[in-house]
Parts: C-alpha cells; structure tokens; sequence
C-alpha cells in the first residue's frame, strides 16, 4: 500500500538504526516519552526497541482515549442504556473497556434486562450514528463519543448535522479529551519535575492529532518546560527518525518543536476542523483521566447552543467517580512511572480476553501492546 | 482510537463524500473536513472522514532522508569497521 509499505522498509530500518547508534553518546541516557498509543503499538510491534542502543529507553505516555476513559464515563453510557432506554452507539474499542460491577458495553449488551442485543451498537464511524438515529426515530439513540482531536471534528460534524436535520432523537455523550493539557499534566507531576524516577528528555508527538492541531499546541512544552518535541508519523520509520531527531536535539541542548510527519502535518493544522470543533465544543473546566485524575481544562463539552444534543443535559445524568481495581497499575503505567510487566495481574489475570483495566483492552493500550508483541522479550528485560 | 490510514481518491460523490481505496478494497468516506480534495489525491482516512491530505512531496522527502541517514551511517561504518 503506497505511503505505508515504503515507510515500514527493513532495509532503510537498519540504516536508521546505524544512525542513530552513530549518534548516542556512550556516557549518557535517553529517556523519551512516546505520547500516543499508535506509537507505543508500532515499538511492540516492530520490536524497535530492540534496534535501539541501550542508552535510548521509552517510556510509554497516556495518550490512548480508551485507556484514559474513566470507569464512571462507561457506567454512564450503561445508565443511559439500562435506565433511560436509549440505543447508545460506540466505537468498537470502548465496548470491552471494564465497567462497574464486572460489566462492559458488550456484557451489558449480551447480558439479560432491559438491554437486548440492539441497543447497544458498535459502529465504525459517527455518522453511523446519525444514520441509526435517522432509522428508528421512535428511539432515542446516543453517541458514545470518545477520543482525542482526531475523533472530536467528526463528532462535531454529526451534531451539526442533526442539528440541521432537526433530529429530536440524537444526542451525544461527550468524553472526548484534549492532548496538550494531558502532556502538562505529565511534565508537572512531581515524578518528571523532581527527576525521580522518570525524568524525561523528550516527546515524540502525536501523530493523526497533529494533522488537526498542527505542531503550534506543542511550542509550550519547548519553551516553558525546554523539552524538545518531535511530531511523528505512526510507521516504524517515521518513529527511528523522530528518535533520532530527538537524540540530537538532545546531545546539541536545543529543544524546539521539529516536525517529521510533514507529508500531513502542519504548524497550524487543519483549521476548518478546528473551526468546528470551537463552534459545537467549548472546555470543560474539569475532567476526569483515567491514572492522571482530574485535570483543568482538558476535555470538551457541548455549548449551549447545541444544549438539546448533549446526552448529560437530555438525560439529566451526572458522572459518579469509581475506584479502578485496586491490583491494576493503569494508573502509574498512563503516567510513565511504572511497566506492564509490573503489574501483577499482567497476563495471567488480566489478558486482552478478559481485560482487567482499559489498558489491556485497546490494541494502542500499553500492556495490550506488550501482551501481543513483546512480553517476553519485556520481561527479560525487567528481570 | 486515533489509528488513521492514507487512501486514495478514486471518485468524488455528492454530500461531501468520496468513494476511496485503500489496498484493493472501496470505501465511501466524507471529505467535510479537507478542503479542494481531488481525485487521485492521497487523504489520512480516521472513522469515516479525511483528516487531512497527504503530501506526496513531503513523503518523497522523507524518504530519501531516510536512504541518506542510513548511507551516511553506513559508510562511516565501512571506513571504520573496528570502530565504535
Ligand atoms: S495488566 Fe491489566 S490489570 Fe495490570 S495494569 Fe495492565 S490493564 Fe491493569
């Protein structure tokens, strides 16, 4: 497939490697945070970590939105399900993200009551939703919508939409969460700040986020925090350069925001989608993160003008925090601080099967991601 | 969650959407969020809209940046072999 085989080349991978094993300095470490879970998912699969000197160490950042959903978000959209009727619509990963009382969108869905195999929809695209609504307008019908900038224009799309449609049966349940604010709530915690036990010399950048915001949003964390940041495509070339370009920029005491996936990416990004989604969203002053607790300011919320799609304000419903289980470690591993294979229940309990915490159900989580590709390996390692 | 993937445009449609392909296999997404997407161009595809378009320049760019790292690398590497 063009523009994903050419940048997946063994060939060119090894080269890379050479280079970046020509620039490493033997008297040091490099400690870099990779944001996203598509590049987490692309060093377990692609074994990069295994090309890399052992002077390069990544540590794995909490951008995944199902693992930053938090199991009250997913109590919710089973409230709504179980207690006011609706045919809620998700995407396909939440469906398996634990929820209270050993339940899941797909147990709640399998599972007897109120909620019938119908009611409960996985869908590929948000505009599914809209479709769904459109064809049993004697339902109501609500969209689970999670996820970073990338997921939140289509969503903003498809309010639009049913606003213009003059849809009374279509709402929205709305968790989607913004990236800068989450990469601050990283560098401030007292495990960065304090150099403890994970000190970071550098970001690789979101990738797809990026196409939306552009490279600007991540300026702060250059200037105020004077890490160098480096906005990476998802292919395992993509991510050796980035490290590579972080190692230099490291070694020469720069830290600027570089940008290596210029072939869709921009400083400003893709302003019409920025234009949407500052029309049907405005901040939330609060939100609550899965193992970074509640952050300022870094989730969205539907405006008032929009009030009568926004599933919160139809259905009058309110999130209700819910403890993690107590043995799982998706908390420290969203932050950094701790592995996969630190976590006790990691593949013997707790397997992409039957998943414990969320960071074991999305194939972009970190301990999905070990489990699948490198736990062995990992293991040995830690060990 | 934020998986994306480049597809071509294979046919513009009304409604903002186009018909792509990706591997062989067709697809009807919405071009709502890109601007002046036309056919034969290459878009970064995420539930069911394009992202963005995909610069074929950039990409060229990159990688003959990759060939010229890992020659420099190389070549170091052959005038030196007990090196490092
Ligand atoms: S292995 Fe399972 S229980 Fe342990 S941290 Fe990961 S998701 Fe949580």
């Amino acid at each position: 497939m063009r523009f994903i085989d050419e940048f997946r080349d063994g060939e060119l991978a090894s080269g890379l490697a050479a280079a970046i094993r020509r620039v490493v300095r033997r008297d040091r470490e490099y400690r870099f945070m990779e944001f996203c879970g598509g590049h987490t998912h692309t060093i377990s699969r692609y074994g990069l970590s295994d090309l890399l000197p052992h002077q390069v160490r990544m540590i794995h950042g909490p951008g995944c939105p199902v693992c930053v959903l938090p199991i009250g978000r997913i109590d919710m959209a089973i409230r709504l399900v179980r207690d006011a009727g609706v045919m809620l619509c998700s995407y396909g990963d939440p469906m398996r993200v634990p929820a209270s009382g050993g339940l899941s969108l797909l147990k709640a869905k399998a599972g007897p009551g109120r909620a019938s195999g119908s009611d409960i929809r996985m869908i590929y695209s948000a505009a599914d939703a809209l479709l769904v609504a459109r064809q049993n307008p004697q339902r109501q019908v609500v969209l689970l919508a999670i996820g970073f900038e990338t997921t939140t224009p289509p969503t903003a799309l498809v309010i639009k939409q049913a606003q213009a449609l003059g849809l009374g049966n279509f709402s929205v349940l709305c968790c989607h969460v913004l990236t800068p604010p989450a990469i601050a709530s990283i560098l401030d915690s007292p495990e960065v700040r304090q150099g403890g036990s994970v000190g970071i010399d550098g970001l690789v950048g979101p990738a797809h986020v990026s196409t939306i915001i552009g490279t600007q949003p991540y300026e702060f964390v250059a200037e105020q925090y004077r890490k160098p940041v480096v906005v990476a495509g998802f292919e395992p070339l993509d991510v050796m350069q980035a490290i590579l370009m972080l190692i230099e920029q490291v070694n020469a005491g720069r830290a600027l925001v570089e940008n290596q996936f210029s072939r869709a990416v921009t400083r400003e990004g893709n302003r019409k989608a920025q234009n949407l989604m500052a029309e049907v969203f405005e901040l939330r002053r609060s939100f609550a993160w899965r193992g970074l607790g509640d952050l300022p300011f870094s989730a969205l919320r539907i405006r008032r003008e929009f009030a009568e799609f926004d599933a919160e304000r139809r259905f009058a419903i309110r999130y209700e925090a819910v403890a993690d289980h107590p043995a799982c470690e998706c908390g420290a591993i969203l932050r950094g601080v701790k592995r996969p294979s630190q976590c006790r229940l990691f593949a013997s309990v707790c397997t992409p099967e039957n998943p414990v915490g969320s960071c074991m159900v999305s194939s972009e989580g970190a301990c999905a991601a070990h489990y699948s590709f490198g736990r062995f390996a990992d293991l040995e390692r830690v060990s | 969650m934020c998986l994306a993937l480049p597809c071509r445009i294979v046919e513009l449609r009304p409604d903002d959407r186009a018909l792509v392909e990706l591997d062989g296999v067709g697809k009807e997404i919405s071009l709502a969020l890109v601007d002046d997407a036309a056919v034969g161009d290459y878009v970064i595809v995420h539930v069911g809209y394009a992202l963005s378009r995909l610069d074929p320049e950039e990409a060229a760019k990159t990688l003959a940046l990759f060939a010229e790292l890992g020659e420099a690398a190389r070549q170091e590497r052959d005038a030196d072999p007990a090196g490092r």
